[in-house]
């Protein structure tokens, strides 16, 4: 069994409204040093693969399918086997 | 006379009011194709309604999109078929690749429920024959997510093709800053594919077809629609 950590962010080119909102909020806070902030999207999920190869081709084309939209999102998986 | 087929998808809600405009208004033939059904049967026009499908989990439109009707509306756009699709229906047709591009959160967060002014850029799609290109629309949007996005290179591309069917424009045909609603590149609120077949529009032409909703002017677009159909 693996579990894949997937991080989804915005394509540095793309304009982050929610992002630029809480950094707003945070400098309302107080916390003066944040410079920027960026949200993303965390997934977590759990294969039952019997290799990491294939661990990592189901986590891949998942994104690639469904999980991330190219356009305007990048992703990054982190295998972790249990 | 062609049939209409519009299809509903677990949190589609303006399929009554598509289904409205198309028959009670426009005398047209309507019907529902649920979102499970495996063919599109004798549909000359599809019509994607805007809404929530599938609560926009994921990102809008991105689970609609594999719905097992979509892969016949997908075979039937590429063989020339009409396949309009409205707000969340151009957020499905994005996220299908039957149109270039994505949509982004609306530029101030909020969401933008009003009356916009749109430009017809091209009369020459099978959606806007009854229009004058550079004629002005009055038609409402309603959305979170129409901040439309796309490269450079796809920009480039739409523009070169003539693309872009409806851009966002003040009360005279000009297009500002100002009458932009949510931050959509290039001011854009409608595209079509190369073959013109396939348009997607964030605003509602169904909820402008009677005097009583504050403009008529979406008429134009459906009726063009249906007239193009007629030789079907």
């Amino acid at each position: 069994m693996f579990k894949a950590n997937i991080y989804i962010t915005l394509r540095e080119s793309i304009l982050d409204p929610k992002g630029k909102a809480s950094h707003h909020a945070l400098k309302n806070l107080g916390y003066d040093k944040v410079e920027k902030v960026r949200i993303g999207k965390f997934i977590e999920m759990d294969i039952d693969a019997s290799s990491e190869s294939e661990a990592k081709e189901i986590a891949q084309e998942s994104c690639q399918k469904l999980l991330a939209n190219e356009v305007m999102e990048n992703y990054r998986i982190e295998l972790v086997k249990e | 006379m062609g049939q209409t087929g519009i299809l509903v998808f677990p949190g589609s809600n303006c399929d009554h009011d598509a289904y409205h405009a198309v028959k009670h208004v426009l005398g047209g033939h309507a019907t529902f194709i649920w979102h499970k059904e495996t063919s599109l049967k004798n549909i000359n026009a599809v019509v994607i309604p805007g809404g929530f499908s599938y609560g926009d989990y994921l990102r809008s439109g991105a689970i609609a999109r594999f719905s097992p009707i979509m892969n016949e509306v997908v075979s039937f756009a590429n063989q020339g078929g009409l396949v309009l699709g409205i707000c969340n229906g151009f957020q499905i047709l994005l996220e299908s690749n039957l149109l270039p591009g994505t949509m982004l959160h609306n530029e101030q967060l909020s969401f933008v429920c009003k009356q916009t002014y749109i430009r017809c850029e091209s009369n020459q799609t099978p959606y806007t024959t009854q229009i004058d290109t550079g004629s002005v629309l009055k038609i409402p949007v309603a959305h979170g997510e129409g901040n439309y996005f796309a490269d450079d290179e796809t920009l480039k591309m739409l523009e070169t093709e003539n693309q872009i069917v409806f851009r966002y424009c003040d009360e005279n045909g000009v297009i500002t800053p100002e009458a932009n609603p949510n931050g959509a590149v290039s001011n854009i609120a409608g595209i079509c594919n190369k073959k013109r077949n396939v348009l997607g529009m964030m605003p509602h032409p169904e909820r402008a077809v009677e005097a009583a909703l504050g403009s008529t002017d979406g008429k134009a677009i459906l009726e063009s629609m249906l007239n193009a159909l007629e030789t079907v």
